[in-house]
This record gives C-alpha cells, sequence and structure tokens, in this order.
C-alpha cells in the first residue's frame, strides 16, 4: 500500500469528484448484481398455472440509477470531506443560535399561517378544491395538535406515560353523540341547533370525570405498570362501545350527529341557513371553514391553558413530580391528587377533542378509537419533544400531514406500476422515521426545557438534564 | 423542662425479619441541633424515613409539639401532610432535586401549598388575579432570601443539575428552608464536601437553628461537624440507641467509642504493645 502512494504523482491523484463517481458507479454495479435475480423477473400465474416470468428491466435501471445518484450525493457532501469545511450537521449550539433568533417570532409567524391557510386554500383550490385541504389537512391536523397539546400535559409535564388517552377522545365523542341524538331531542327538542355548544363543555366535564375515575386507582402504579393499565383502560372503553349494543349501536356506531352551527345558525340550504342569512350561495365550504376556526380556537384554549398553568405552582408540581416524586412527597406535595390534576386536565381537552370529532364527521363508531390512535398522538407527543408545544405542531403536522401527503403522490405509480398504492406504506414510512428521530433526537425536535419563572435571565435548559419521568 | 419539639416512643421498624430500628426512644428539644449517629448500617436513615412519613413504623409513636402546644402524632399523617401540617423537612443523603429545573424553581415547588392556596386551587391563577401575583412576588422574595444565604443567587436561573456537588446539597438544603419548618432532618448533609465547605455549612446549620427558629435533626459521619454544632447526640448501633447525651459525654462514652468512634491509632499501638508485653511475660513465664 505504502508503495502504490509513493508510486502515485499527486498531480495524478482522483480528485473527490473523480472519487465520488468511482464509488457510485460500484455501487451501481452492486445494486445491478443485486437487482437481477431478485427485482428483474417477476414470476406470475398464468390461465393454465405455468409459472411465467415478465421482465422488468426498467424497475432494474431505475433502482440502479437511484443508488447511483444517491451514493454519488452521499460521496460528494458526506464522505471524505476535506479537512477544515463546514460541518455538515451543525452542531447543537449553531442550531440553539438560530433557534433562538426564530424563536419570539415562531409563535407569531405560526399563528399566523394557521389563521390564514383556509383562506389561502379557498383561494388556490376554490370552493370545491380547498374542502380536501381544508378538511383533511387543516382539521385533521388540528385535531391531532389539540390532542397532542392534551396529552402533552400528562405525558410530556407530569411525566406519567399514558397509552389509552384514546379512551377520553371517545368518552367526549360518544358523549356528544349521545346526549345531541337522544337526550335533547327527547327533552328539549328546541335547542336542538346549539346541541353542540351546549355538549362540548359537558363532553370535556365527562371525559375529565373518567380521567379522575381511571386515575384514582391506577396512579399508585408506575412506569410500565401505569402504561399497560391505561392501554388496557383505552381497550375496556372501545370493546365497552363495541358490545354495549343499546348505548352505543356497537359495531355500527351512531350516525345522523348534529353538526356544529354558526351560532343557533345552521349550515344548511335552508331559508334560515347560515348562506341565505348572509346572503350567500349556499356551500358545504362555509362549514368546512367555520369547523376550521373552532378547531383552531379549541386547539388554542388548550395551548393557553397549558402555558398558563405550567407558570402556577400546579404545573411546576407536575414538572417536580416528573423529576422527582419522592422529593415532592418530601416537600408537602400531595402527589397523587397532583397526578389526578394532570390526568384529568389531560382528559378534558381530549373529551373537547372527541366531541369535536363527532361534530364534523356526523357519524362515530369504535373503529375511530383504537389502540392505533393513541400510539398515534403518544408518538406525536414523543416526536415534538415531551413538554414541547411548538414541537407538538411540528411533530403533529410531520406525521398527520405526511400521512395526507401519501394520498396525492399518484406520480409514483408511474415508475412502481398501477397497483402502488403509497398509502399502504404509512406504517412502513411512520416506523422508519420513528427510528430515524430515535437515533437524531432521542429526545425530540424541541427538547429543550423552557423555566416557567426566572430572575435575570431566561436560560434554557438542556434536554439532558430534564427527567423523562417514571409514571 | 420545656416539652421536646420532637419525642420519638420505642420506635420499632421491621422489613420481614429484619429489624432495622429496635424501641428506640430520644427526643429532640427545640432550637437545638441533635444528632444521629452510628455505623453504616445502624438505622439511621430508616429513623429518618419513619418521621418523614416514607415508612409506617410497625411500633411505636412519633410525636411532634407545635409552638402553640398542639401536639401531632407523625406516623398517622399522611406523607405529605407531614411537611405542610407537621412542618417537618426532610433532605436525602443522595440528593434529590429537581435536576431539570432552575434553582428558583426549586424552592418555588416548595412553597407549592402556599401558592397553591393563593391561586384558588389554580382557578385565579389562570386568569391572573392580583392576589396569586402578590404571593407569587413573596414567594420569589423567600427563595431569593434563602439563594442569597447560601451562597447561590448568581446561578438562579441555571438548571439544578449543572450545579457543583456541594451547591447542590446547600441548594437542598435551601429548598427544604422554604418550606418554613419546625423541624428540618438533614441525612448527612456534610458528605462528599470537602474541609472548606464542611465549615461553611456548620455556620449555615447555626445560623438555621438559632435564626429561623428551626430545630435540626442530623445524620452525619462526620465527626468534625457533628462535635461542633450538635447540642445533643444519640448514638445507634444496629436499630438499638446505645448512648444519647451531649457530645462530650457520648464522645468518651465506651459503648460508642467501641461500636462507631474507635480510638486514634497511637492508642491503637498502645494497645497492642501491651498486649505483646503481656503476651511475652505469659511466655517467659510458662519457660
Amino acid at each position: 500500500m505504502a508503495h502504490a502512494t509513493h508510486d502515485a504523482k499527486p498531480a495524478s491523484q482522483p480528485t473527490r469528484v473523480e472519487r465520488a463517481f468511482k464509488d457510485a458507479f460500484i455501487a451501481a454495479l452492486v445494486m445491478l448484481g443485486l437487482s437481477v435475480p431478485i427485482l428483474a423477473l417477476r414470476t406470475e400465474q398464468n390461465m393454465s398455472n405455468e409459472v411465467i416470468l415478465i421482465p422488468r428491466p426498467w424497475l432494474v435501471v431505475i433502482c440502479c440509477l437511484i443508488v447511483f445518484v444517491g451514493r454519488l450525493l452521499l460521496g460528494l457532501f458526506v464522505f471524505n470531506r476535506a479537512p477544515g469545511a463546514k460541518p455538515l450537521v451543525e452542531t447543537p449550539t449553531a442550531v440553539k443560535t438560530a433557534w433562538a433568533k426564530f424563536a419570539p417570532y415562531a409563535a407569531q409567524v405560526g399563528l399566523g399561517a394557521i389563521i390564514a391557510y383556509p383562506l389561502v386554500a379557498l383561494y388556490l383550490g376554490g370552493p370545491q378544491g380547498a374542502i380536501k385541504w381544508i378538511d383533511n389537512f387543516g382539521i385533521q391536523i388540528l385535531i391531532y395538535i389539540m390532542l397532542g397539546w392534551g396529552l402533552n400535559i400528562v405525558v410530556g409535564l407530569a411525566g406519567l406515560l399514558d397509552l389509552g388517552y384514546v379512551a377520553f377522545y371517545a368518552v367526549g365523542a360518544y358523549s356528544y353523540a349521545l346526549i345531541a341524538t337522544k337526550v335533547i331531542p327527547a327533552t328539549y327538542p328546541d335547542l336542538g341547533v346549539w346541541a353542540f355548544w351546549i355538549c362540548l363543555p359537558i363532553s370535556g366535564i365527562l371525559a375529565a370525570m373518567w380521567g379522575v375515575i381511571l386515575g384514582f386507582p391506577v396512579l399508585r402504579l408506575r412506569g410500565d405498570y401505569l402504561a399497560i393499565v391505561t392501554l388496557a383502560f383505552g381497550e375496556i372503553i372501545r370493546l365497552v362501545l363495541i358490545n354495549w349494543v343499546d348505548f352505543s349501536g356497537g359495531y355500527a356506531g351512531l350516525s345522523s350527529i348534529p353538526r356544529p352551527s354558526f351560532f343557533g345558525i345552521p349550515f344548511n340550504a335552508s331559508e334560515t341557513g347560515f348562506a341565505a342569512r348572509f346572503g350567500l350561495e349556499f356551500s358545504p365550504i362555509y362549514r368546512t371553514v367555520f369547523l376550521y376556526y373552532v378547531i383552531l380556537v379549541l386547539a388554542l384554549v388548550t395551548a393557553f391553558v397549558t402555558i398558563r398553568l405550567r407558570r402556577l405552582p400546579v404545573g411546576r408540581a407536575w414538572e417536580a413530580l416528573r423529576e422527582d416524586e419522592i422529593a415532592c412527597r418530601s416537600l408537602g406535595i400531595n402527589t397523587v391528587s397532583t397526578k389526578l390534576t394532570a390526568f384529568s386536565t389531560g382528559a378534558l381537552f381530549g373529551g373537547f377533542a372527541g366531541a369535536f370529532f363527532a361534530a364534523r364527521q356526523g357519524f362515530i363508531s369504535p373503529e375511530s378509537f383504537v389502540f392505533l390512535e393513541s400510539a398515534q398522538i403518544l408518538a406525536i407527543v414523543v416526536l415534538g419533544g415531551m413538554g414541547s408545544l411548538f414541537g407538538v405542531v411540528v411533530a403533529s403536522i410531520a406525521l398527520v400531514g405526511g400521512i395526507e401527503i401519501l394520498r396525492e403522490l399518484d406520480f409514483l405509480k408511474a415508475i412502481f406500476g398501477a397497483s402502488f398504492d403509497p398509502t399502504q406504506y404509512r406504517m412502513l414510512i411512520f416506523g422508519l422515521a420513528m427510528v430515524l428521530m430515535m437515533l437524531w433526537k432521542p429526545r425530540g425536535l424541541i427538547s429543550h426545557r423552557e423555566p416557567t419563572v426566572f430572575l435575570k435571565e431566561r436560560k434554557s435548559i438542556s434536554s439532558s438534564l430534564v427527567q423523562e419521568g417514571h409514571g | 423542662m420545656s416539652t421536646p419539639l420532637l419525642k420519638v416512643d420505642h420506635l420499632t421498624m421491621r422489613f420481614g425479619g429484619l429489624t432495622a430500628v429496635g424501641d428506640l426512644s430520644f427526643e429532640a428539644q427545640a432550637g437545638q441541633i441533635t444528632a444521629l449517629i452510628g455505623p453504616n448500617g445502624a438505622g439511621k436513615t430508616t429513623v429518618f424515613n419513619c418521621i418523614t412519613g416514607f415508612y409506617k413504623p410497625t411500633e411505636g409513636m412519633i410525636t411532634l409539639t407545635q409552638p402553640d402546644g398542639k401536639k401531632l402524632l407523625l406516623e398517622r399523617l399522611p406523607g405529605h401532610d407531614i411537611n405542610w401540617k407537621g412542618r417537618v423537612a426532610r433532605t436525602f443523603q443522595n440528593i434529590r432535586l429537581f435536576g431539570g429545573m432552575t434553582l428558583l424553581e426549586n424552592l418555588l415547588v416548595a412553597q407549592h401549598n402556599v401558592l397553591m392556596n393563593a391561586s384558588g386551587l389554580s382557578i385565579l391563577g389562570i386568569f391572573g388575579a392580583p392576589s396569586y401575583k402578590r404571593a407569587e412576588k413573596e414567594a420569589i422574595e423567600l427563595a431569593e432570601y434563602w439563594l442569597e444565604k447560601t451562597g447561590l443567587i448568581a446561578r438562579a436561573d441555571d438548571a439544578a443539575a449543572d450545579l457543583p456537588y456541594g451547591d447542590q446539597r446547600r441548594l437542598e438544603i435551601a429548598r427544604a428552608m422554604c418550606t418554613k419548618p419546625l423541624l428540618l432532618c438533614l441525612d448527612e448533609p456534610a458528605a462528599g464536601l470537602n474541609p472548606r465547605e464542611s465549615l461553611l455549612l456548620n455556620d449555615l446549620l447555626i445560623s438555621i437553628c438559632r435564626d429561623h427558629n428551626t430545630s435540626i435533626l442530623l445524620i452525619e459521619h462526620d465527626m468534625s461537624v457533628v462535635m461542633q454544632i450538635s447540642d445533643h447526640v444519640v448514638v445507634l448501633d444496629y436499630g438499638r440507641k446505645i448512648a444519647d447525651g451531649p457530645p462530650e459525654a457520648v464522645k468518651n462514652d465506651p459503648k460508642v467509642i467501641a461500636a462507631y468512634l474507635g480510638v486514634e491509632d497511637d492508642e491503637v499501638e498502645k494497645t497492642e504493645a501491651e498486649i505483646a508485653a503481656i503476651a511475652a511475660q505469659a511466655k517467659g513465664d510458662a519457660r
């Protein structure tokens, strides 16, 4: 080896670009070698049950090209970087300073964008095209942001691992659906148009009450045990909803749930409907836009209450509980009631979100409240960084919006064949994203903690010092 | 003699077959520093855990007499009420701070119950009621006072886990003092401190005792601390009390010397020489 380098003149040494190309070429060759036996031929049975081979040369070419380009980019920008070059991945301090410049405006900019979003969608997509973007993206993401913020109180602040959060979402949704379809028509049918606004607080309170009922026996458990019991609670609620057919309609669910009214004015094509009252042409878009702003306001209330509570003794006690429960007890903090407040406050917002969900869908069934929902909400909280409101927003947009975006990727069918459906890979992508996150930022996107009070200067606290809680 | 602040009567704590503390009775007077010493595993921390409600004693009575003469049986109070109603605060042998929270936040968490009442169980607080703001300002002032007193004010806005070891110990004391306790239980406050820090700690503890109407119950292995500052020493060995009295008396008690204190090196040599002489004499006699 030493001999070879000695012989080679400096001028004839391959440059980085040459090396990268050579490297990429070798990688593409390896890919070719691998893909010929694996990808090039597809076996299928014909009508007479004989195996026939369908050659797929283009797939091989595309795969090799992807590997070539990918390896080339890696070779040029990642491997063998010249000494003294700008680091590829900025150091945490650099990130922090960039973040510090942006942070004061992040909330305003984000809020402005979220408020303007439906109007922009309407302008760009027209009343018909915008519905999908406002409903599937906007409202869906905002529901998860709200759920994430609600669960953030339990998991992020109090450090109690709750795997059954969807139970409170279900309690809220069924509370609204049952009261609005059964109780109100039977007692005060005149209040029908106000059903949503009457039931919203009731649903939240019922969910919070279930939070207390569940929390009371369960919160003396810690860590894994708490996680398992909350998981079981989520399943129990779902199974009761499935099996108690007289009460909840079982698998069939509840339908024709009243939609929210514009403070008493229904969104329909009638004389007294929203469009007629305001002299507009009837269109379902008005309700969608209204729903968007309703969930936005609900989510902002959640955020406001969370921010306020964090600065109050109860919020500090939640965080102290996450840091060290024994020390809390020695300082006279009633750990059981403190945990219960965290649990029920989280459940309250889950209940609000559930009521909104039922009102938006007009139909609910136990299918909507499976464990996967709990897992997704928890993933949003963990991915966002436990305790960070802004992180939850980013994570919701990435996870919920990202999965919705998969439905839009029709052009991939041109590459992978007409039967290719990107949405079927959403769990795979979801898992991959989680693995990458855990490698890259194990404590979530925004992992540092902002102190709730300060004497001279507010200093962010590095995530390595903050405890995650033991349940 | 006035009624003792803390009276421990026939305290027994068994874990299965192991009797960690057996029939222990002692008193801690108001306005004094009482030290609890003994070899490792003697049951000192178990006594602390019984007094501060982390264990429920198997037998015995722990009576705390409030300044107004009201008596509280600590073993019957729920864990968190011992601090809030009984006004007994403690620190831990392995420091238990809220590491991810700032020093100031740590001291505000200690004033949780006062602030919680002021915030109207959070409802007034959410709407930013002036009465809560006033209470919070007072709480911050108290926290500032203790940060000054423990020399940590410069780092008030840093995370507690960022502090060096000695500062963490002092912060834990400051945090306990923010609950305005009648009795402060310190579990090895001088462990891991260098001699200078240890001297500062002595001054701090004496000042707490003299100026803040707080009596101190102290577990400590560092005899220089114990002998200098304590008014009263209780010695435990295998869960039983072997001596009880003023430091000078305890220091010279043969049982305490045998079980715990031991003797100086030159005394050991002297004794060994004596034994050797006796042995030689015996050998000579035999010949």
